[in-house]
């Protein structure tokens, strides 16, 4: 079942668009907001809720990146590794901060803490390597230095 | 020298609120147009400026305009393609984030030209600041009466939406962001219809780039000579020019557009770090096609760098030194396409992971003979024309030019079965 404020949320979004449909991807991220990811059982609600069968709107929500359907942790920590961050070291800072975690990319943490994942060019090339952890961007980073981002997210 | 763009613009402070974007002369450029210019002679202003797409393609703007339908019943759309996720590119996030009104006045002129009624920024949902800033100033410009109905007494009306996307490379591409905008996989759409005749739900629809957008008030104020003055080259307006990798100053830069691939490296960038030295570089972002030293003193226009069997793209340029693998490179790009190839026409899904999966062996020391013809192979099949949008084209580009430039360096993995930078 949809919650109230996640049914409120997704209805304020209706009309600025001539269809349901348009906001599957924002009822879709609206819910993940509230419980972290899109269940099955979410999946089929939302779907219902917008008059799409549950098939159509997961392959919305399969085809975008920032949908998860499947849980995360606490903290998502989203490392660039596209060509700018690439060359400058991106792929030492992923390995670093995966150790640090003790989990593989797309793994939970034991603690249930963070999820590490690669993402594609965030836009902040001039300051290559960046990650963004949850909605903070962070620049300029070493392998050392994302680790001791990462401890600031409880 | 001007530069309209990012003149309020201060990096590290927040941006304008309305009252200090009117103070500069904000909005003065849609009470002109609403009391003194007809839609069509906006669009003839525009033509006349020459100004051209800045989203990489360089089609010109006016003309795009034109292609609206002037007599077709509402509604008609405008759409601000935010969605910059071309890797080597952080143009428009600068302009989103350090001065929003600037693009909401360049919509409201724009739409006003092709009688549009409704308007969205579609912006990558990665861009978390810049979201928090539009969405601040599209409010503003409704309290003040710039949007919604009567806009400033007059009898033209706009409603304006922030759309925030879940990240694929593929919501850049006009028609995979309108099928995105309607809620659906962001698949390519056979052309023709084109979007002015059958756009976001059947509709007519323009798509514009950010950068090109933010540019239409400046126009409207200032004339179309002005801004072709502003030029070095046939193309009117200043660019937004970058850089990234191993230069001294990484950054984005307002420069003339035109000005040279040497300047923006050398001056502006600052050349390269101590202790590398330059190999080539790709001008504007990770479609665009490797130049080299020969290259430098060409002006990054969308002219001149054709000649070079290149594209000046986004004009942000990916530099690559003498301490990084270009095969490496090349794979981490060709990852990249694969990754984001959208599945849907066969060419694409299956042309780009076989060259990431031929890229990745090189560069794990299992290259086989062969394998350079394969790529090469690869980049005539994934051309212009085999597939239904410009991905996999886009993808070929950086591949076909580094083979060409660096296939000593593909020779080498082959023959030492290792990559020599690891």
């Amino acid at each position: 079942m949809l919650s109230p404020e996640e049914r409120e949320a997704i209805e304020a979004e209706l009309p600025h668009y001539p269809t349901k449909q348009a906001v599957s991807i924002d009822a879709m991220k609206i819910v993940q907001k509230y419980r972290g990811w899109v269940s099955d059982e979410a999946l089929q609600d939302i779907a219902e809720f917008l008059g799409m069968s549950t098939s159509d709107l997961d392959g919305v929500a399969t085809f975008y990146n920032l949908i998860f359907r499947k849980p995360v942790g606490r903290h998502v920590a989203y490392v660039c590794g596209s060509v700018s961050c690439w060359i400058m070291g991106a792929q030492r800072v992923t390995e670093h901060m995966t150790m640090h975690c003790g989990s593989t990319l797309g793994e939970i943490t034991r603690d249930g803490r963070f999820t590490v994942l690669p993402i594609v060019c965030l836009g902040a090339c001039d300051h290559a390597p960046v990650m963004m952890v949850d909605d903070d961007l962070h620049l300029d980073l070493t392998p050392e230095k994302a680790v001791e981002i990462l401890e600031r997210y409880e | 020298m001007e530069t309209p763009l990012t003149q309020n613009i201060r990096p590290g402070q927040a941006p304008p609120e309305l009252k200090a974007y009117e103070r500069a002369g904000g909005y003065q450029a849609l009470r002109k147009a609403l009391s003194s210019m007809t839609p069509q002679q906006v669009i003839d202003l525009v033509k006349a400026s020459n100004l051209k797409g800045r989203g990489g393609a360089g089609f010109p703007t006016g003309l795009k305009w034109s292609f609206m339908p002037k007599d077709a019943p509402e509604p008609k759309y405008l759409i601000a393609n935010a969605d910059e996720m071309e890797p080597g590119t952080f143009k428009d996030r600068y302009l989103l984030e350090g001065d929003p009104h600037q693009l909401i006045e360049g919509m409201i002129l724009a739409a006003y030209a092709m009688h549009a009624d409704t308007a969205y920024v579609f912006m990558r949902g990665e861009y978390k600041r810049a979201a928090q800033t539009i969405s601040h100033a599209i409010a503003e410009a409704y309290e003040a009466g710039y949007l919604g109905k009567g806009i400033l007494g007059s009898d033209y009306s706009l409603n304006l939406y922030l759309h925030l996307s879940a990240g694929r490379y593929m919501c850049g591409e006009e028609t995979g962001l309108l099928n995105a905008l309607e809620g659906k996989r962001a698949n390519p759409r056979a052309k023709p219809p084109f979007p002015p005749v059958s756009g976001v739900w059947g509709k007519p629809t323009t798509v514009n780039n950010v950068e090109t957008l933010c540019n239409v008030p400046h126009i409207v104020n200032n004339g179309a000579s002005w801004f072709q003055a502003l030029s070095r080259s046939k193309d009117g307006g200043t660019k937004l020019y970058g850089a990234s990798g191993k230069v001294r100053r990484p950054g984005l830069w307002e420069l003339p557009m035109g000005t040279t691939v040497r300047e923006i490296l050398e001056e502006h960038a600052g050349g390269m770090r101590e202790g590398v030295r330059f190999r080539g570089l790709l001008p504007g972002g990770a479609s665009t096609d490797f130049l080299v030293e020969e290259h430098l003193d060409l002006p990054m226009d969308f002219n001149e760098l054709q000649k070079a069997a290149s594209r000046m793209g986004t004009g942000t340029m990916i530099v690559l030194d003498d301490q990084t693998c270009p095969v490496g490179m090349l794979w981490n790009l060709e990852h990249f396409f694969a990754q984001e190839s959208c599945g849907w026409c066969t060419p694409c899904w299956s042309g780009l992971s076989w060259a990431e999966r031929i890229l990745n062996a090189l560069e794990q020391g299992r290259g086989q003979a062969g394998d350079i013809e394969k790529l090469a192979f690869q980049t005539k099949f994934l051309a212009p024309g085999n597939t239904f949008c410009a991905l996999a084209p886009g993808a070929a580009e950086p591949l076909q030019s580094g083979l060409k430039y660096f296939r000593e360096d593909f020779e080498r993995h082959i023959r030492e079965q290792r990559c020599p930078w690891r």
